[in-house]
């Protein structure tokens, strides 16, 4: 990353940056551009929304069938 | 409090049928967002998943828990859906995968040109907004959630398999690595791309 990295850099290396993955120069240079740029604050508050809705995202129970499939497996397991 | 996965798997070699069906409910999605990775369709997926229930069940008195429990279950749905989709000619091992197109996190066309004094910088008026400022039952509504769904479920096989992975069902890098058997590099660029476009469908959906 350069030393002084532009906005289009920045929204490239965000999940590097939230997943530790950059080097301490990279690190700081991204926090110091964040600091003085509203507009790429926005952007790593989004990302980070994201993150955070992506997990609440209810997903469906399991099928009753397959519990049961499963459980019927595990029984003929369990008697073997 | 939730039991641990050693305390399931000394219960579940007992024989104890209700810790296996915590098992069940603690694994099979994770299993099925694996599955998808490798073999074409929800059924096929199912009925790979259900495959690999078997073979955890078979495999229980051999693991020796040198990997983690939650290891080892991914790694045989992995092995499982590799050798289903081999016979059917229908899959590539998961490291031979795309990690999908080149498409930018962000339309270029937002950014400033390159004859611009400030090259590569946000556009007037093209700058994220603050969603911090949105009211509360935005982010929460059904909508919301349906817009994020669509997107996740759009996303080419790898990447919907690591996002799932990682912000659903809450695993480390480090766990999606083992299980899929990625770099630590190639996870990053899946779990990159799969988050940019889930953003993109919720920016147009709240700033529409």
């Amino acid at each position: 990353m350069a030393r002084d990295p532009d906005c289009n850099e920045i929204v490239e290396v965000v999940t590097a940056y939230l997943e530790g993955a950059l080097g301490r120069r990279d690190r700081k240079a991204f926090e110091r551009h964040v600091k003085k740029c509203g507009g790429c604050a926005n952007y790593l508050e989004q990302i980070r929304i994201t993150i955070e809705t992506v997990g609440r995202v209810n997903e469906d129970d399991l099928p009753q069938d397959v519990r049961d499939n499963l459980v019927a497996a595990f029984r003929d397991w369990r008697a073997s | 409090m939730a039991p641990s996965d050693q305390d399931l798997l000394a219960r579940v070699r007992d024989g104890d049928e209700a810790a296996f069906e915590t098992l069940v409910e603690r694994y099979h999605r994770p299993m099925l967002a694996v599955a998808r990775a490798y073999v074409r369709g929800t059924a096929v997926a199912e009925e790979v998943v259900q495959d690999a229930w078997l073979g955890v069940l078979r495999g229980l008195d051999r693991f020796e828990e040198r990997s983690s429990l939650k290891t080892w279950i991914l790694r045989i749905v992995a092995n499982t859906a590799m050798t289903r989709g081999a016979r059917e000619a229908r899959t590539v091992p998961f490291s031979a995968l795309s990690t999908g197109d080149d498409e930018p996190a962000v339309d270029p066309d937002r950014f400033r040109g390159p004859e611009d004094p400030y090259p590569g910088h946000w556009l007037p008026g093209a700058a994220p907004s603050d969603w911090a400022q949105l009211p509360e039952d935005v982010l929460g509504a059904r909508e919301t959630f349906a817009v994020v769904t669509a997107a996740v479920s759009e996303l080419p096989e790898a990447q919907r398999t690591v996002i799932a992975l990682r912000d659903i069902h809450g695993y480390s890098s480090d766990e999606v690595c083992d299980a899929l058997d990625v770099t630590a590099g190639n996870q990053r660029v899946l779990l990159h791309r799969a988050r940019s476009h889930v953003r993109q469908a919720l920016e147009r959906h709240l700033d529409g």
